[in-house]
Order: C-alpha cells, then structure tokens, then sequence
C-alpha cells in the first residue's frame, strides 16, 4: 500500500478520503483537515485567548499538538475527577505532554476544591458515571474560562463523538440537544464561554493514528466507569456501518450540520438566570452542579 | 502470533494469519475501531504477518 502522495510506504489507510498515507503526509493531511474547520466555521483567530479541555486521552493531547504545530497559543486544563488510578494517570501524561513542549496547563481538582469525586457524585446522585462527570466537566472549564477571561474554550470532540452524539439525539429526536449539536456554540450575555470543536473532520481512529505517529504518550486504557456506556456502543455500531460504506459517518454529520440543523433553532431556548450559589448560569434557581454537589455531600 | 488487545489487557495467540485484514476477520473486530501497530509502528490491513509477530490491537473508542 503506497502513500498517495509520494508513493512511499503507507501507514494507514483513510477510505473515506479513498486515499493511503505516510507518516508525514498523514500528519499533514491531518493538520490540513484541522485548520480548515477552524477556518471554516470561523472557530478562533491567533488573536483570542484559547483555552483547552484536556483529558490526557488521544484526542485532547492531538489536538493540542496540532494547534501548538499550527502556530496558536493554547493554555490547558485539566480536570482531576477523583477516579482513582485513573485519574492520576491521566494527570501524569497530561502534565509530561505540557512540560516537554513548554505549554501553561492548569489543573482543577473536583474533590480537592469541591469535596467529592465523580464516583462519588454517580452513587449519590445516581446518575450514569459518564453524566456526572459531563456534568462536572462543563460546569468547572466554563467557570474557568469565564475567571480567567478566555475567548474561547476548545473540546477534542471528534468526528466519532459528534456523529454517535447526533445518533443518539435522533434516535430520541431531542430537539433541545439537536439544536445545539454544532461546531461553535457562542459565547452568551449570561455567562457561558464559546466552545467550539476543531477536530469534527478527523475520525477518532485519525487521531489515536495521529497520537502514536507524533509520539504522544496517551492514556489508552479506558476509563473504568464508562463500561458499558451507551455511545461508545453507538461508535461501535457506525464503525461496523463506516467499514461497509466508507464515508457515511462523515455523511450523516455534515449532512446534518449542512441541512438538518437549520431546522432545530435555538429559539426556544429558555432564560437564563444566575444560580443562587455560584452565580453560573442555569434555567432554575440552583444550577445542576451545585445541586449534584449538594446531593453527593449529604450522602 | 501474538495478539496484544486491552480493555481488559490480554494476548491470544494465533497460527496461520497471512495479513493485519485476516486478523481481524478471524477475531470478528472492526478494524475502524482499532490501530494494529507492531513493534511501535502502525501497519495497515494489508500489511503481511507471520507467527513470530506481536501485534497489539489498540482500541481507539474512548470517552462517552
């Protein structure tokens, strides 16, 4: 298999681009792929201040790699949730990627500063694991964002992600979450910072391929509390779908992005109001964080 | 051959797998939701094996 480029030796196969890379020519072409959805949606420009959500995964660090090599300064934060080795681990890497390029990444640690942990908050809030934790996430790199004055807060959602995210919300036909399935979300008068998505165009095997050939040292295991979670099991499904008609992922995101979105319109969205304790936004009086917390340090 | 796999962390060994596509035809995996690398580097499904080969399937869905 020849690298479509410069017919040397081919390290991975993308199929829905009908193309075979090299090493180089494949970090390029994900590069390529990078800037032109940042470009496109008209995500960021060198001038804002970025802040970026890290997990220590694949995608977080890629992505952190990638527009480090594109020539933006990005700051990033990590998130301590309290799930054991797990979670130290995944600090550690964190912490090893920064410091060998010279990055700023900030670390918030959920029981540390908010006195419970993210297996802590799912036993008594009985939530899934995964729901506390998105919950936790959102709530603390917004309030971070918004007091340390970032322009924009940058997520290492991926092509996978965001088409088994889509999945899911069709499946239910969630309007309210269809709505905001898109590839920026502004900022807003009542507090939540913009969020926008840079590596939609790139497959989740894309960047975990982009990882290993850059050399990034990544958490591979994955995170013992998302066993069985729902859409991993939809990723597992659209993968066996991609394998058969290559490119319908891509298809049924972008299809949707370029044609369906337009027909869920944020307009009735509700007010916002300040939470009565920490003075985020919520649609009630106590926003859904403090309200997690306050259920999981009673317990 | 061995076959590194993870999530949990385990190696099966198998005889007779001609290419990186065959093993994953014998062991009913997508291969879009896996990196088959060996010896640090990636191959891709076309890419010959032989029994004395350790290739680690790396999982690549993560999050949720």
């Amino acid at each position: 298999m020849k690298c479509r480029v410069c017919r040397q030796r081919a390290v991975i196969q993308v199929k829905r681009h009908h193309a075979n890379f090299c090493k180089d020519h494949f970090i390029e072409h994900i590069h390529r792929q990078v800037a032109k959805t940042i470009d496109e949606y008209k995500m960021f420009d060198a001038a804002d201040r970025l802040l970026l959500g890290v997990s220590g995964g694949k995608d977080s660090l890629a992505l952190w790699n990638i527009l480090n090599e594109l020539g933006y300064a990005v700051d990033g934060v990590y998130l301590h949730l309290g799930i054991g080795d797990y979670s130290s681990e995944s600090l550690n890497l964190s912490t090893n990627f920064a410091e060998a390029r010279g990055l700023k990444l900030q670390v918030s640690d959920l029981p540390a500063e908010f006195g419970f942990s993210v297996p802590e908050a799912a036993a008594a809030s009985r939530r899934a694991p995964c729901s506390a934790c998105g919950l936790s996430k959102r709530y603390i790199l917004n309030q971070i964002a918004d007091e340390l004055s970032y322009d924009v807060l940058v997520m290492g959602h991926n092509l996978d992600d965001e088409a088994a995210t889509l999945f899911s919300n069709v499946l239910r036909w969630n309007a309210e979450y269809l709505a905001r399935q898109r590839p920026v979300l502004p900022a807003t008068n009542e507090g939540f910072a913009r969020k926008v998505k840079p590596l939609i165009r790139v497959a989740e095997r894309e960047t975990a391929a982009y990882a290993v050939l850059q050399g990034i040292d990544y958490e591979v295991d994955e995170c013992p509390m998302a066993a069985g979670n729902t859409i991993n099991r939809y990723k597992e499904w659209l993968n066996r779908l991609e394998e058969d008609s290559p490119g319908v992922k891509a298809g049924f995101l972008f299809g949707f992005l370029e044609r369906g979105v337009e027909h869920f319109p944020n307009a009735d969205r509700p007010t916002l109001d300040s939470c009565r304790f920490c003075g985020q936004p919520t649609t009630s009086d106590v926003c859904a964080f403090c309200r997690l917390q306050a259920v999981t340090l009673r317990a | 051959m061995k076959v590194v796999l993870r999530n949990p962390r385990r190696e099966i060994e198998l005889t007779g797998v001609k290419r990186v596509g065959d093993l994953f035809r014998r062991l009913d995996l997508v291969s879009e939701s896996y990196l088959p690398i060996r010896a640090g580097e990636l191959c891709t499904i076309e890419d010959a094996v032989d029994d004395e080969d350790v290739i680690e399937l790396r999982p690549v869905i993560s999050g949720g």
